[in-house]
């Protein structure tokens, strides 16, 4: 994928400036704006924006945590401290609609920020870009991965914590690829272990670590690549391809990334 | 007035069960209502519909097939033959016999199929028997599926068994005394399965089968009043409380956690810069709680509370666990059943106390260990498992709360990540001046 061309990514302060608002916000989050892997979730999302004229801006430095690990390791206190910080900026701006490429992000904004006053329309990256699909305004033509054997892989905060398991695959079906279901997948999808605060500590002692577990359930399915829909899980699925010495042949690619090189205009 | 024994007896006897029965039950509502409140008032319609569909419907039992399929049918036959236990305590405090025979070829119909769904319960029992025992399915061979849970399971099951052979039983001599015409056993009900057991009470005289027959009812009815007492100290309490259960159970999205009305008071103070922090509460605002989260079973809310005594130790939610898969300490069942046994300890030192008099003991450390605790991944797989609504995360996420907002007793990794968040506005140290960096990187 070349990344090379250049991103236009207009901020929320720089349309304010001009007077104008964009039709949609897309919240990057802290995996998105800093792990060098995420980015290039970030960046392939950008392109296809880019692409079709999608008109969005991000809140770059102005942009924090929403406070989901905090939440989840207990500490709801600072959870609160950033849902309202957070809320107080986008209210500033009159956000209406967001769209995130971290399903973490995109169920603390949507279901959690409600109650302390944040209400947004909230859509996770892959129903954004079905939707566009849908509409007509976003086309699939084949790609690389036409034919590929491909197993995704359900983030828990999209698929069970809220119910859309539908969107990755339609757009991966829009792909031509041969889709395979894990054994345990949609509502049974089984963590790849980072959620919950997760990410940030090691686990505690047990005969395996869980995302070790999903991959080797992933490896099940004999996928040349492994989709997934969330910055973390892709982490975590990355490192346990990496575990059982697989990274060569098969990669882990967020269904945007997969997209992104199929998408005509 | 001997002839009134049986009846005054059978009354002392239902009268008792019924006396002890309640007072089990309000011992459970008590318990159940130490817990902290919870406005579950709301959505009544879509309550009553996901009581209808989860519980009365079993919809969530049948995801896994073949327990799914045993289990309705010992359900449907639980309750269908619970018309015949009607019948049989009209019979017991009237001194009648069949009592509901004038109903005629509608009466056929019904011992009919109380027959057959009763062999049916009792295959299924057997199977369920040979799963839990001989099968050694992983989910109930746990570290908590030992002494008290383990032989709980298997009570049940024996005594299932006995009821329905019993009942089988009862029918068949009751069947041949019809056939040899004794005296008050009139022609009623078809017994399509108890003739088969009719060899085996060839040859006795009318008198031997009276006794066979009257001992089989009174050992049945006298069974189910047991059974129906057992259920407060067992795991079977499901069959009362999972309609409840399903009705409170939640309705919005799993992945929206529960909302704490007093943090988000005091995080409005803060960012408010009208306020004054030094300004004393307004009446009736000192409302701040005790504590943060909960460190014991009466800091839970009583739906939690209520879904302790409603869990029935399946293990679909620990067999579904992440953790628990990997060899972790965690099992969202043991949180229930931790969770209701604490609730019981402090319900009994009330009984005993009149009221709760210290014990020095609490929920967490006593029963659940913090390293339980961390090794959750608050994936919900527990909350979808389990097919009667219950949320072990929930209680999970209250008492990390007490961790880490009373005790700040989070592991230190997590501390970092945390102070992180709040320096530079995310979980890893980066400025939050370079958050928009990745558009010029290549």
């Amino acid at each position: 994928m070349d990344m090379s061309e250049n991103l236009k990514v207009p901020t929320m302060a720089g349309l304010m400036a001009e007077g104008k608002q964009p039709e949609v916000l897309f919240w990057v989050g802290c995996a998105g704006s800093f792990d060098d892997r995420a980015k290039k979730i970030t960046k392939a999302f950008v392109k296809i924006l880019n692409k079709i004229n999608i008109d969005f801006a991000v809140l770059g430095t102005e942009e924090s945590c929403t406070g989901d690990p905090a939440k989840r390791a207990g500490n709801e206190f600072l959870f609160q401290m950033q849902a309202a910080t957070n809320i107080e900026v986008l209210n500033g701006y009159d956000v209406k609609k967001i769209v995130t490429t971290c399903p973490h992000c995109f169920n603390t904004i949507k279901n959690e920020y409600p109650a302390l006053g944040g209400n947004y329309d909230v859509v996770h990256h892959t129903q954004f870009l079905k939707q566009l699909l849908d509409e007509g305004k976003l086309k699939i033509e084949g790609g690389e991965f036409k034919g590929k054997r491909i197993t995704y892989h359900d983030p828990c905060y999209l698929g069970r914590a809220n119910g859309e398991y539908e969107a990755p695959r339609e757009l991966l079906r829009k792909l031509d690829v041969e889709l395979v279901e894990m054994k345990s997948c949609k509502s049974r999808g089984l963590c790849c272990g980072a959620g919950g605060a997760q990410m940030f500590k090691d686990a505690e002692p047990g005969n395996k670590e869980v995302n070790i577990h999903r991959t080797e359930e992933a490896l099940e399915t004999q996928p040349e690549a492994i989709a997934a829909g969330c910055p973390f899980c892709n982490t975590m699925m990355t490192d346990g391809v990496k575990n059982k010495d697989k990274q060569d042949s098969i990669k882990v690619y967020d269904v945007v990334e997969m997209l992104s090189d199929a998408v005509d205009l | 007035m001997m002839a009134y024994l049986p009846q005054i007896l059978f009354i002392i006897a239902l009268g008792f069960s019924i006396w002890f029965f309640t007072r089990n039950v309000k011992r459970l509502r008590r318990n159940i209502l130490l817990g902290k409140n919870t406005d579950k008032s709301d959505q009544r319609p879509k309550r009553l519909k996901k009581m209808l569909r989860v519980a009365l419907g079993q919809s969530k039992m049948v995801t896994r097939p073949i327990a799914g399929f045993l289990h309705v049918l010992v359900y449907v036959g639980f309750v269908i033959i619970n018309i015949e236990v009607l019948e049989i305590i009209i019979d017991g405090v009237l001194g009648t016999h069949r009592i509901f025979s004038f109903l005629g070829p509608v009466y056929d119909v019904l011992i009919g199929s109380f027959e057959i769904l009763a062999l049916l319960v009792l295959i299924s029992v057997i199977l369920f028997w040979t799963r839990r025992n001989i099968s050694k399915i992983k989910r109930f061979w746990s570290k908590e599926m030992t002494s008290w849970p383990k032989n709980d399971a298997n009570n049940i099951l024996y005594f299932e068994v006995v009821l329905m052979v019993l009942f089988l039983t009862m029918n068949a001599t009751d069947y041949q005394l019809q056939l040899n015409n004794a005296a008050h056993y009139n022609q009623a009900g078809t017994f399509p399965i108890s003739q088969f057991l009719l060899p085996m009470f060839d040859g006795l005289s009318n008198a031997t089968l009276i006794v066979i027959e009257r001992s089989a009812w009174w050992l049945h009815i006298l069974g189910i009043f047991f059974f129906l007492n057992y259920l407060y100290y067992s795991k079977h309490l499901h069959i009362l409380l999972a309609f409840p259960n399903v009705y409170y159970s939640r309705l919005n999205p799993q992945g929206q956690f529960s909302h704490n009305e007093t943090v988000a008071n005091e995080v409005k103070m803060m960012m408010d810069p009208e306020a004054d922090p030094y300004a004393a509460p307004e009446e009736g605002e000192e409302d701040m709680p005790e504590k943060f989260g909960a460190s014991d079973a009466t800091d839970l809310n009583w739906f939690q509370l209520l879904s302790a005594y409603t869990c029935t130790e399946c293990g679909r939610c620990t067999s579904e666990c992440p953790a628990n898969q990997t060899g972790k300490k965690l099992s969202p069942r043991k949180i229930m059943m931790d969770t209701r046994d604490r609730l019981e300890e402090i319900g009994e030192n009330i009984n005993k106390n009149g009221e709760f008099k210290p014990d020095d003991k609490q929920l967490l450390d006593d029963y659940i260990s913090r390293e339980e605790l961390w090794a959750c991944t608050t994936c919900n797989a527990c909350v979808e498992a389990c097919p009667v609504g219950i949320d072990p995360l929930s209680i999970i996420m209250d008492m990390r709360q007490y961790l880490v907002m009373e005790e700040s007793a989070a592991p230190v990794e997590l501390n970092n990540a945390m102070t992180n968040i709040e320096n530079n506005a995310a979980p890893w140290p980066y400025n939050q001046q370079d958050r928009l960096n990745w558009v010029q990187e290549n």
